[in-house]
């Protein structure tokens, strides 16, 4: 029998295989402090669960020289395993083979397990690490680019799809991770953009690092397309272990339950919040006291944080929460506040994550760059987001609710199921100063004294309606409750919530202003 | 957090006064300008190609002032509205970086 030498010869070519670009690539890979593809999925996975396809697949290049050369994996490692004993398909770019470059048989072998991802409805993780499209295969890298895209669009609501950038990731490249659901990034090793800071140096004439352009802190603070920033590998693949924590595998199915836990509060809830509703404070405070554990897992921590967005449990069960943060801005709505929780909001809709909304904002962020940014379109995703959503949906009005911000942050009219306040909510069409200015404009000109005048009329207004009682006489809150009351009921609400049934109108899908 | 935090600003929403942080973005965000309609400047970096027009020429809306290269694309600078040429500050050759004054017209 030879079946030996053919497993010996097997395993030989396993081998070379698996070494992907050799040892001087790998070396240098690492120089970069970065770890080899293999490795980084590995350190996903649950131990010894990763099961790989297609390592024998060669590149077609017949241009330029290619066709001498043999390209491990054509770069890429796809396959499956579990984390948590549940199965989840992942691939990995090998930049240590010709710079994890794209090709025709690259984008195939990421297209496949994307397919199979889609049709076994689970998980798809992306690790994105290249040098970006394979200019000796032409045309066809583009090809790849786009079947990929066309996949991530497909898959879109049904499987999560995280994306994590370890490595270069530019031009078309980018655009799998921006159509997926989340997107991890890694001081000094995430790059990614469009055009590179060559390109806009010879053009523009404006000199950039590709840190300053494209780098992980620009992405998680400034353009807003990346949702995890680490400092290192590990520290990301941990945060993408705590992440899948929260959500479902799939749309058709809810997130784990786990244990319930009571928060972990030291001092009571009212003492977080300052009475002065000009005064700030961290609402993140305010979503550990009603969480188990007092575990919130922020997604987008460093964009627009005016506005807080991230998973939480209450009662064992995913949650999603999406907060006004007083303590940047004074937690006003603007452009990119709205874009970010306008998002969240679909997610968590697509996935069955009810979602538990906490307001305490004074309007919208003035100015002439907020209008001409598209304030209108961009706080329209937000109305539209809250109103398409069928999950459960509590909102508790902890201070402000001023104007169109009351009615955007999941109000009744918006379809709310639930909506609380607490004693020191104002719900009004503005706050009391903007109010008095407009509704006594004649007293307070005609008075002796305007200043004091108005003191007096911001008071009186204060008093009649800066308060929650006029929208509850209205029905328009459900109840007013003790702040120490908030999680006692946000769990039943959420609890009587449970088999919510909202069916829509049948379409094709809305037009939400994008 | 403390109230207390010296880092905390003065923000004003509907005549209100708020106390809060700022953002990066939001500190490095472009205050508004009126632009100002007797100036010609470069909304992009590039070469002059040509310059069609002297001080002190009258021209009509849409008559060209001069030829912009930049991104490989020749781009002709033309009259905004009917107008006298009062200073041009470039000349056929020069290099330019973005928003470089072109022209002054009246």
């Amino acid at each position: 029998m030879s079946f030996k030498r053919n497993i010996l010869d097997l395993r030989k070519r396993k081998k070379e295989a698996q070494q992907g670009g050799g040892e001087a690539a790998i070396e240098k890979q690492v120089a970069m402090g970065k770890k080899t593809a293999r490795e980084r999925i590995k350190a996903i996975l649950d131990e010894n669960s990763f099961h790989e396809y297609d390592l024998f697949v060669e590149h077609t290049g017949r241009d330029f020289n290619m066709e001498k050369k043999v390209l491990h994996g054509d770069g890429v490692i796809i396959g499956t395993g579990t984390m948590y004993n549940q199965p989840v398909a992942i691939y990995a770019q090998d930049f240590t083979v010709a710079g994890g470059s794209l090709g025709l048989m690259h984008a195939r072998k990421i297209t496949k397990i994307m397919d199979h991802a889609l049709k076994m409805r689970v998980p798809l993780i992306g690790i994105n690490d290249s040098g970006g499209a394979r200019i000796q295969e032409g045309v066809n890298s583009l090809a790849g680019y786009g079947e990929i895209f066309y996949r991530n669009t497909n898959a879109s609501g049904v499987i999560p799809q995280i994306s994590v950038i370890l490595g270069p990731c530019a031009g078309g490249a980018v655009y799998s991770p921006a159509l997926t659901d989340f997107v991890f990034v890694v001081e000094n090793i995430s790059k990614m953009f469009i055009t590179g800071p060559g390109v806009i140096k010879t053009v523009l004439g404006e000199e950039i690092s590709m840190e300053e352009l494209g780098g992980a802190m620009v992405h998680s603070e400034i353009t807003g397309n990346a949702h995890f920033f680490a400092k290192s590998e590990d520290e990301c693949f941990e945060q993408i272990k705590k992440l899948i924590t929260f959500i479902p595998w799939n749309n058709s199915q809810k997130a784990l339950r786990f244990p319930i836990q009571e928060p972990l509060l030291k001092k009571s809830i009212e003492e977080i919040v300052p009475t002065d509703p000009h005064h700030p404070y961290d609402i993140r405070d305010i979503i550990k006291a009603v969480t188990d554990g007092s575990d919130f897992f922020e997604i987008m921590e460093y964009f627009a944080r005016n506005i807080v967005i991230g998973f939480g449990r209450i009662q064992g069960n995913t949650i999603g929460f999406v907060a006004n943060q007083p303590m940047y801005l004074a937690g006003v709505l603007d452009c990119d506040s709205s874009d970010k929780a306008a998002r969240f909001i679909r997610y968590c809709d697509a996935f069955n994550i009810p979602i538990v909304t906490l307001e305490d904002m004074p309007g919208y962020l003035p100015g002439v760059d907020q209008e001409h940014a598209g304030v209108i379109r961009h706080g329209a995703k937000l109305l539209y987001a809250y109103s398409e959503a069928t999950v459960p949906k509590v909102t508790v009005i902890i201070r402000k609710a001023y104007g169109g911000g009351y009615i955007a942050m999941n109000s009744r009219h918006l379809g709310a199921d639930f909506v609380f306040a607490w004693p020191t909510a104002e719900i009004a069409v503005m706050g009391p100063e903007g109010a008095a200015n407009i509704v006594f404009k004649k007293e307070i000109d005609e008075a002796e004294n305007p200043a004091e005048m108005r003191k007096q009329k911001i008071q009186e207004y204060k008093d009649k309606f800066a308060n929650p009682f006029v929208a509850a006489s209205k029905g328009y809150i459900d109840e007013v409750i003790e702040p120490s009351e908030t999680r006692a009921r946000l769990i039943h609400s959420l609890e009587v919530s449970g088999s919510k049934v909202d069916p829509r109108p049948e379409k094709k899908h809305g037009i939400p202003p994008f | 957090m403390k109230e207390s935090n010296s880092n905390y600003q003065v923000f004003v929403v509907n005549s209100a006064k708020y106390l809060t942080l700022t953002t990066t973005k939001y500190d490095r965000r472009k205050k508004w300008q009126r632009l100002n309609d007797k100036e010609i400047r470069s909304f992009i970096p590039g070469s002059v190609i040509e310059v069609y027009v002297k001080p002190g020429q009258h021209l009509k809306a849409g008559e060209v002032i001069l030829t912009l290269e930049a991104m490989k694309m020749y781009t002709r600078v033309t009259m905004p509205r009917d107008g006298v040429i009062k200073t041009l500050e470039v000349a056929k050759g020069e290099r330019l970086p973005k928003d470089t004054l072109l022209a002054t017209i009246e």
